[in-house]
């Protein structure tokens, strides 16, 4: 192969100009013995060209089941779909051609070696033998993974499982790489390395779409966020405009040692001071949400004591995802 | 693109120096953009790396995989064309082909090594069509749904399941020629079969229908078979198959059994067995061609369909 075979960086920005990904009440529901579970309830997203984006949720919160629906593996069962402007329900080879996937299983082909991995990927998306060998060797090299090279794929460690996994999506240059929990259970330097690795792509004008159900990755990352929930959309923007969007920046939270009786949160006399939004009584702690948290913990553990409750103990979140999260949905973060 | 990847600084490992990892391969993972070769890919071409791959894995795998298949039929014909004729003089088989005989004039000359020779062809064909198959899908569709990794490759499932059926198929078809010399050679003295081909065409046709019919089988089977259920593949399907498939015995002797004579024709193995004995040892009585045709081509037909379809409804959720 010769180098007139490689695009130039400027042709590529310019056929990657436009939208990478646009759902519009995307949804799907499985249908089980026990019933229809809804998985996915209408879900509107629009992911411009070359932005790393982030769907951000807990466990089971259906980011798996709309990924699963972008990159044409999952059916959907309502609402339309676009990735790198092609319908994914009516061109899914067509889709398929343009996309990368990091699944969140070790999907590697266990039969083959680690650089037989990238060749016979590279030569499933069409490139002739010696090209793919080349790709595979580029693949390796810029993934640290040069001395796994003849390693079967059953030997790699999980970290270089994922490296390989990340390198194999890459193969054919897709428009739109998808990365389902990148670094679920990978330690923590492992994990940066890959932030890292993420971050040059994203620099070098690739689209990303994301999933995660760490806070500090979404917002170490990601353009913009979806925040995500029981199939739905909770929020959606800069990680700025999300906390900013809450419009209650600090989150105080006191947990008493009985449950709150009512009208305890009216005798703290927070409601409506300036400077403090929302007061949720949940259970047997209390909740403010505060521009100007200051005295916000003094007067609440002051109101149970003469209410006869012990405060057990006490946070206070600085504006993170976390607090936008609290805000949305009234509930603390489950990772 | 060469004198970069020479550039590219040594890789680092997993546990080395991460932060700097990211740094230094920073040039070499945004070359992986700026310089990336552009893939054409089209159906012919991926079917064909998909079969690549799976010839590179038979190929690492072939002693293992044809020692554990040739096995079986090697010591079958040992036992029963070279052991048993030797100690009991033949009382045995002399039984055998009286059986056969009573199906027809021309099947009484036949020895039980003519028998064996197709039969051991075709069991061959279904364990290495089912092995071939349905275990790696079985393994795909469980623990971390490697199947994931293919079904992303830029053509419709469909063809996917279509390149499962011809890779079975293609190792089916080798692992009957490896068995046919072994059938053939190894027997005592005065007990060799008579294997007589007339009609090459047709030999080829069969051996490949009916390595088409045994793969599609194997690909219904790794789609509805439940994992922890596996090994009931050999007690329920693989074990009657074989015992009732006319592998050692052709169809026509059975006519002694008439309720079993109609019982084995739902025996897709019979068709097997019967048809590669039309085509390599004419001298013994077989079924009549076209029935055996019309069971391999509609077989693989219906086969190939269900497990397509049901295939497809296992990788799209």
């Amino acid at each position: 192969m010769t180098d007139s075979a490689m695009q130039p960086p400027a042709a590529r920005a310019t056929a990657g100009a436009g939208t990478a990904i646009r759902t519009e009440d995307l949804r799907k529901t499985y249908k089980t013995p026990r019933g229809d579970v809804p998985a996915v309830r209408g879900i509107d997203l629009n992911v411009p060209s070359g932005e790393l984006f982030g769907l951000l949720g807990p466990n089971g919160a259906g980011k798996s089941t709309t990924i699963g629906m972008l990159t044409t593996l999952v059916l959907p069962t309502g609402g339309r779909a676009w990735v790198a402007g092609i319908d994914v329900v009516a061109d899914p080879v067509g889709v398929k051609r343009r996309i990368g996937v990091v699944t969140q299983n070790n999907t590697l082909d266990m039969q083959l070696t680690v650089t037989e991995n990238l060749e016979f990927r590279s030569r499933f998306f069409g490139l002739g033998t010696r090209e793919a060998t080349r790709r595979a060797h580029q693949l390796i090299d810029a993934f640290g993974l040069g001395d796994r090279r003849k390693a079967m794929a059953t030997d790699l460690s999980g970290g270089q499982a994922r490296r390989l996994l990340i390198a194999r999506a890459l193969v054919h240059r897709p428009e739109v790489l998808f990365l389902d929990e990148p670094t679920a259970g990978l330690d923590p330097q492992t994990r940066v390395n890959l932030w890292d690795i993420l971050g040059v792509l994203h620099d070098q004008g690739q689209s990303i779409l994301l999933t995660t159900h760490y806070m500090e990755e979404a917002e170490a990352l990601c353009d913009r966020i979806a925040v995500v929930d029981h199939g739905e959309v909770l929020a959606a923007g800069t990680v700025d405009e999300l906390k900013d969007g809450t419009g209650a920046d600090t989150v105080i939270t006191v947990r008493y040692e009985g449950e709150v009786p009512d009208g305890l949160a009216a005798d703290t006399g927070l409601a409506g001071r300036p400077g403090v939004g929302k007061v949720e009584t949940d259970h047997d702690r209390i909740r403010v949400f505060a521009s100007e948290p200051d005295g916000v913990l003094g007067e609440l553990v002051a109101a149970g004591a003469r209410a006869g409750l012990t405060v057990r103990d006490a946070a206070q979140l600085k504006p993170s995802l976390e607090t936008v999260f609290l805000n949305l949905t009234g509930r603390e973060y489950r990772e | 693109m060469t004198s970069t990847t020479s550039t590219m600084t040594p890789p680092a490992g997993d546990a080395g120096r991460p932060a700097a990892a990211g740094a230094s391969t920073g040039p070499a993972i945004a070359a992986l953009i700026t310089e990336a070769p552009v893939p054409q890919p089209t159906l012919a071409k991926t079917f064909a790396a998909m079969m690549a791959r799976e010839f590179r894995v038979l190929r690492r795998n072939a002693v293992g995989t044809f020692t554990r298949a040739v096995m079986q039929p090697l010591l079958f014909v040992f036992v029963f064309t070279y052991v048993m004729p030797k100690i009991g003089g033949g009382f045995m088989f002399g039984g055998a082909s009286t059986a056969a005989g009573a199906a027809g004039a021309a099947a009484s000359s036949v020895n039980f090594a003519t028998i064996l020779v197709p039969g051991l062809m075709a069991s061959m064909l279904l364990m290495q069509g089912i092995m071939a198959v349905t275990f790696p899908l079985v393994m795909e569709f469980s623990w971390q749904r490697t199947i994931e990794d293919r079904a992303l490759a830029p053509v419709p499932i469909g063809v996917l399941a279509t390149q499962k059926i011809a890779a079975g198929a293609a190792q089916a078809f080798i692992g009957a020629l490896i068995v046919f010399p072994i059938v053939l050679v190894v027997h005592a003295a005065g007990q060799a079969p008579h294997v007589h081909v007339t009609n090459w065409p047709l030999l080829v046709v069969i051996l490949v229908t009916a390595s088409l019919l045994t793969a599609s089988l194997g690909l219904l089977l790794g789609t509805v078979m439940d994992p922890r259920k596996m090994q009931m593949l050999f007690a329920v399907i693989l074990l009657p198959a074989t015992m009732l498939g006319c592998v050692y015995y052709p169809w026509a002797a059975l006519h002694q059994i008439r309720w079993l004579q109609y019982l084995v024709l739902i025996n897709p193995m019979v068709y097997m067995s019967e048809g590669l004995r039309a085509v390599l040892t004419p001298g013994s009585a077989h079924m009549a061609m076209w029935a055996i045709l019309t069971v391999l081509v509609g077989g693989t037909v219906i086969f190939g369909y269900l497990g397509a379809r049901t295939f497809t409804r296992r990788v799209l959720n």
